[in-house]
């Protein structure tokens, strides 16, 4: 029987990856990511995993390594959190374009400069376009489900790529949460051992990571967005299956009381528990009021987006970033791209919070909503706002 | 002595290996001294290794897709990278044959980069993999500057040289700093081999590679590799230029295993360096002064390799 | 550059790039690079497979006989052979005068 306990995320999630039976980790220490790869080397060094803990000296080593070991065959792992997801950035976008089916956690933190070891979503936005699959976890459950869900899909033939699982540092990775650690047995239905189509071996000898001429590069390039945009059937397929084997649901976009709403919030991760209370206290004060949130980020599931809104007539999208000189946040952006044209598409405003460790309480909430409800009425002057900032 | 040495049996130019790791029809410049030393590199490792290639002339030359020269399995990642990429290979097959996902059959794991590669951008990601201590041969191949992207000046640079980052001029010689001495740096991860090796001593470099094969643990070799296009040499004297540097005492010739150094070949009658210097455009701008320095730091520096063979 | 330019479709690009063909390079011949071609003068070889070693381009095989014969369809007309031959069996000679 899977048993229910009270634990620390990051803990949870190490728990996750011994029961994915990963066979190669390799990382370097980072805040707020060092407990998962910490309880992983003792994991190991009690020989209750096996497997290759390779305690290697940077970040980029770290996913350098992956991309070898993963290559040759073996189930892998790695972790990571902001200035060190930034020193892995070239070789992230070289596992993808090589389909190599790595699975990382990126406890999400704020960037320098001023240096903050706090949470947002800075670091992961910055490598929004690296062509790895994307899911944000919401609580301790479903960083645990998201992490064997990213082992099923990754390394699925039909798929092959790299997966991120994001997990909000310290709000989500330092707290500890009543989670259900599966059972092995069900771990093992669920997850069938890593055998890729193509690996290093020289029985069978192939050539990975060619350059590409002109005459090749744009349809490799079309291959990879392909393929990531194929993989949506599998992840979705892989969280059917998640659900028949453990018992619980997910889904691309995950929908809160969104039920005759008119305003909705939009919200990633740890937050989205944050606004649903906020939800419930505008529903309870009879404002029509609900909340959407996105589970799945890559590959962005627009049609899955649009049928959850439907019906939403304001849409307040939180963004925990801060794109300095863009036009609007990240998740603003995909939105507004998702909704350019069509029919009664609701109007979209663009809110950041939440930098670099900043509560977004639920009075945060309500401000959000109270100014979207006016901005529908009379346009802002800018294309988003920042919420909470002091002036003087 | 390390004990897996002890069945080691050298190349011999009668029998060498027929087998080729690497398949023509590459796009190496003509008299490549680069690819021909890591042609001798595959020749002696066999069919049972895994290549972890650096960006760079090699890996460049051999893989334009959809060919590969390669025949046998190789990754190439990024530049600076190779030493860990061949970590996370070799840890995988450590783990894969643990738990009898693979046969015991013994796989070498190889990395090759560059000067470039080796000496500059990627030192860290090797003295990383040196100190954990994978079993893994490094192949650093030099060919003194940053070939791939059009001759600019590397670490490896030899004093004087004219590259298109070091270039002579008014108040410069052109490379001002002494070529920086990657094999000691190596010696000083304690790893239990290290060794110099020149493609015009073909045996000799097919023999080191094959028993930094053979050690486990890490080892490093480092080997000389004229590259005609970026030194201004010609295509046919690729491995006479090779010799010369060994015969010069411009590129010294030794093994350091386990700490101890032994000099491959002492060389008693050295020519003169300007011998050596003489028919490469990079150093055709040097004064007489400048050919005297560099004989005198030359003479100093090999010194120093045999004194540390008599003290080790 | 054109979209006719493409050699190969995205959707018949193989898996992450990855080249399947061992030693395809072989299909390039690489011997129209040349200006010069190497011809071994039988007479004086002494079979020692120097030319063979030190080719960058592994052009050289050994025949039936013991003789080392490259191959013109790679052979990049280098040089160095002839230049490391201790017998000065090979000589380089101008394409156009076979
Ligand atoms: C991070 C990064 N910086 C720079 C480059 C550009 N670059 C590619 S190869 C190369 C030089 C290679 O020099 P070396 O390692 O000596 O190999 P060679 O080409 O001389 O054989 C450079 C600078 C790169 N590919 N990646
Ligand atoms: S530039 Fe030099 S090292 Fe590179 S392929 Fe040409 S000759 Fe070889
Ligand atoms: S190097 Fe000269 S002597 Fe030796 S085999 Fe070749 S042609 Fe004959
Ligand atoms: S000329 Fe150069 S490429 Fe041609 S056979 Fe001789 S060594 Fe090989
Ligand atoms: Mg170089």
């Amino acid at each position: 029987m899977a048993k229910r306990v009270g634990i620390e995320v990051s803990i949870a999630i190490a728990e996750a990856v011994k029961l994915a039976q990963a066979e190669v980790v390799a990382a370097y220490p980072i805040t707020p990511q060092t407990h998962i790869v910490e309880h992983l080397s003792e994991l190991v060094a009690d020989g209750e995993l096996d497997a290759e803990f390779i305690p290697v000296e940077s970040e980029h080593a770290a996913l350098s390594t992956c991309c070898g070991s993963v290559a040759a065959g073996a189930r892998t792992y790695t972790a990571t959190s902001s200035q060190g997801l930034m020193l892995m950035s070239e070789v992230l976008y070289v596992a993808s374009g090589m389909r190599l089916p790595i699975v990382m956690t990126v406890a999400n933190r704020a960037l320098s400069a001023p240096i903050s070891i706090w949470n947002d979503h800075q670091d992961i936005m910055t490598q929004r376009d690296c062509g790895w699959i994307q899911t944000f976890a919401e609580n301790g459950q479903e960083a645990v489900d998201l992490t064997l869900h990213a082992f099923r899909v990754a390394e699925d033939r039909k798929v092959s790529l790299p997966m991120i699982v994001n997990i909000d540092g310290f709000t989500l990775s330092h707290v500890i949460e009543p989670i259900e650690l599966p059972d092995q047995a069900d771990v093992d239905r669920y997850l069938p051992p890593f055998k890729p189509k193509y690996k290093l071996d020289p029985k069978k000898p192939i050539s990975m990571g060619p350059v590409g001429i002109p005459e090749v590069y744009t349809e490799a390039r079309m291959a990879h967005d392909q393929a990531i945009k194929n993989a949506k059937r599998w992840i979705i397929k892989a969280w059917d299956e998640f659900e028949e084997v453990f018992g619980r649901r997910y889904n691309p976009v995950e929908e809160y009381r969104t039920e005759d709403a008119e305003i909705v919030l939009v919200t990633m991760g740890s937050i989205s528990e944050t606004a649903m209370t906020a939800v419930d206290k505008m529903r309870d004060e009879g404002k029509k009021v609900g909340l959407l949130k996105i589970r799945l980020w890559r590959p962005f599931p627009g049609p899955e987006f649009r049928k959850a809104a439907k019906g939403a007539k304001v849409l307040a999208v939180v963004d925990r970033t801060l794109a300095p000189g863009a036009s609007s946040g990240p998740v603003g952006e995909e939105l507004r791209t998702v909704f350019y044209k069509v029919p009664g598409a609701p109007k979209i405003f663009n809110f950041i919070a939440g930098l670099g460790g900043r509560d977004v309480t639920v009075e945060r909430f309500e401000e959000m909503v109270d100014k979207a409800a006016s901005y529908a009425k009379k346009r802002p002057k800018e294309l988003y706002e920042v919420i909470g900032v002091r002036e003087k | 002595m390390i004990p897996e040495l002890e069945k080691f049996k050298g190349f011999s130019a009668k029998r060498l290996p027929k087998e080729e790791g690497l398949a023509s029809g590459h796009r190496g410049c003509q008299g490549c001294g680069e690819v021909l030393a890591l042609r001798m590199v595959m020749k002696a490792l066999g069919k049972d290794v895994i290549v972890c290639s650096a960006t760079g002339c090699m890996e460049i030359i051999t893989s334009p897709y959809p060919q590969s020269a390669w025949n046998v399995p190789w990754i190439h990642v990024a530049f600076e990278n190779a030493a860990a990429v061949a970590s996370g290979v070799e840890s995988a097959l450590k783990v894969l044959r643990r738990k009898g996902k693979l046969p015991k059959k013994h796989i070498d794991v190889v990395a090759v980069g560059g000067d470039g590669a080796t000496g500059d951008i990627g030192l860290q990601w090797i003295s990383g993999a040196f100190e954990r201590g994978h079993d893994m041969v490094y192949v650093c191949l030099d060919n003194e500057a940053y070939m791939n992207t059009g001759v600019q000046r590397s670490g490896c640079t030899p004093y004087g040289a004219m590259t298109t980052t070091s270039p002579p001029g008014k108040k410069s010689i052109g490379q001002v700093t002494w070529k920086k001495n990657i094999p000691q740096i190596m010696v000083a991860h304690n790893i239990p081999y290290v060794a110099t090796a020149s493609p015009a001593y073909y045996l000799d470099l097919m023999n080191k590679i094959k028993k930094a094969a053979m050690v486990n643990g890490p080892a490093y070799v480092h080997i000389y590799s004229p590259c005609p296009t970026g030194w201004g040499s010609r295509g046919e004297k690729s491995v006479e230029y090779a010799r010369l540097a060994v015969e010069t005492k411009v590129f010294p010739l030794y093994e350091v295993i386990e700490g101890k150094y032994i000099v491959s070949r002492k060389i008693t009658k050295p020519k003169p360096v300007s011998e050596y210097l003489k028919g490469q455009r990079r150093f055709r701008h040097l004064t007489e002064e400048n050919i005297a320095y560099i004989q005198k730091r030359v003479d100093e520096e090999y010194e120093k390799i045999l004194r540390l063979a008599e003290l080790t | 550059m054109a979209v006719q330019d493409a050699i190969i479709g995205w959707k018949t690009i193989t898996h992450g790039c990855h080249v399947l063909e061992p030693g395809s390079t072989r299909h390039f011949k690489t011997g129209d690079w040349r200006s010069m071609r190497p011809v071994v003068d039988k007479e004086k070889c002494i079979k020692c497979g120097m030319c063979y070693i030190f080719c960058p381009d592994m052009c050289y095989s050994q025949t039936e006989e013991g003789y080392y014969e490259a191959n013109m369809d790679y052979c990049k007309g280098c040089g160095i052979c002839a230049n490391e031959c201790p017998k000065d069996a090979i000589t380089m000679v101008p394409e156009e005068e076979e």
